[in-house]
């Protein structure tokens, strides 16, 4: 068994930057992922709605530490090993699509129904309906509730360490083997998820709060 | 593709799976009784406290809201015996669930006590109840039926969290899954039927607590403001 020493402090701080960048790619997966599923969601055919729930139920159901085993071994299975860092990204950018379609229907369904109506009696197809009437007031609903649920899935990028993608909790899991600290590795692990993630609970809470005298007028 | 499903190596593992359902739903019910438990006491003293145990509480809140349970998880389980506390991975399991559950539950619990008008109080004041007593008879009750589902929802949640308790080995479902792939070399049989066991799980209860919901306090809890 070693000491603990600053290089060790800097390992972890360094490690965080994989924490971020895996974070950065999960919202942008999920993003995509989730804007299918909310248009899916809310469309008028039966099928594709019953997908959109079909998917969430499936997602929202199962622990997300399964589902990144089955997108890792799953690639295995198919004979296109995926490694960690593919595995994560794409598992965290499938499970975000679940919830973060779930979040942006209901801020597709606050948007008055007159809004659609008035939009298709002006003639406006789909895609300049959503994109220039419909998304853009679901927008200001959609932001609070999707900052909070970034805070939830930067904290959730952790399981990445379980199949083996060194991010910062693995890299405190390593040097805990090592040198034996844990108090002192995970208090800073804590602290750097901390760091990340309060800021957003924060703003999360104030565009919150912001929305909500906002709708009360 | 040419894979084949060989899932008969997983059914003979069936008794294992099953012992690993029953400890996954122990787990999880007996962290959700001691988190309720935690979190009436904790709402309690985050809304009538003095101000020192208001601050604490909440900075408990924030502290574990903002952190992975993993993190805690290992905290927890490798933090406790440099401290000379022995603990077995269950035991360990269980305390990190119900340290992370009960920040959560604090707060559910937190809203339905703000949901009950403040007038409330302050009649009960007027008519010399003690705060404690007020609490007790008058907030709680109401502020329980108004929790009722947002409750349900952090059971399913805390129930589909306790799988990442495999990683210190707690035998619970999906560390006994982990058993069974190993031995088979077949990971994604075994965790796409464990998968399969907990997506009935957290459907059988959602549908549970609505039924609940509806049979108790007859209407749904939207509209009851």
């Amino acid at each position: 068994m070693r000491q603990l020493n600053l290089g060790d402090i800097e390992f972890l701080l360094l490690a965080a930057r994989w924490t971020i960048l895996l974070s950065l790619y999960a919202a942008i997966g999920g993003g995509i992922v989730g804007l299918a599923i909310a248009l899916m969601r809310t469309s008028t055919k039966a099928t594709l709605r019953w997908i959109a729930i079909v998917y969430i139920r499936i997602f929202q159901g199962t622990p997300l530490l399964l589902q990144l085993f089955l997108v890792f071994f799953g690639g295995d299975m198919i004979g296109v090993p995926l490694g960690p860092w593919v595995s994560a990204v794409l598992g965290f950018s499938l499970n975000a699509g679940a919830f973060l379609g779930e979040i942006w229907r209901g801020a597709i369904q606050a948007v008055p129904r007159g809004q659609i109506e008035a939009a298709k009696a002006l003639g406006l197809h789909f895609v300049p309906r959503m994109l220039r009437v419909v998304l853009p007031q679901a927008l200001r609903v959609a932001i609070p509730p999707t900052v909070g649920f970034v805070v939830n899935l930067i904290k959730s990028t952790s399981l990445a360490a379980i199949i083996g993608f060194v991010e910062v909790t693995r890299a405190g899991q390593m040097l805990n083997n090592a040198t034996f600290r844990p108090f002192v590795i995970f208090g800073v692990v804590s602290a750097i998820y901390f760091v990340l993630c309060y800021p957003l609970t924060v703003a999360s809470r104030r565009l919150e709060r912001r929305l909500a005298l906002a709708t009360k007028r | 593709m040419e894979y084949v499903f060989h899932f008969g190596d997983i059914w003979e593992a069936r008794d294992e799976l099953l012992d690993g359902t029953l400890l996954t739903l122990r787990l999880s019910a007996v962290s959700m009784v001691l988190s309720l438990i935690v979190a009436v006491i904790g709402a309690f003293a985050r809304t009538s406290g003095p101000a020192w145990l208001r601050g604490i509480v909440a900075a408990y809140v924030e502290l574990i809201r903002n952190t992975p349970f993993l993190v805690q998880l290992f905290m927890i389980f490798f933090g406790l015996p440099t401290l000379g506390v022995r603990l077995d991975a269950n035991t360990g399991a269980l305390i990190a669930m119900v340290l992370n559950g009960s920040a959560y539950t604090i707060e559910i619990v937190r809203a339905g006590i703000e949901s009950i008008g403040h007038g409330q109080t302050e009649a009960a004041l007027a008519l010399g109840l003690s705060r404690l007593r007020i609490f007790r008879l008058i907030i709680l009750p109401q502020a329980l039926r108004v929790v009722v589902p947002p409750l349900g929802s952090q059971f399913i949640l805390l129930m589909l969290n306790s799988s990442i308790c495999s990683v210190i080995s707690a035998d619970e479902l999906t560390a006994a899954t982990q058993d069974i792939q190993a031995r088979t070399f077949r990971p994604f049989e075994a965790f796409i039927v464990a998968a399969g066991i907990y997506l009935c799980l957290s459907l059988a209860f959602s549908g549970l607590f609505a039924a609940i919901e509806r049979f108790a306090f007859g209407a749904p809890a939207e509209g009851r403001r």
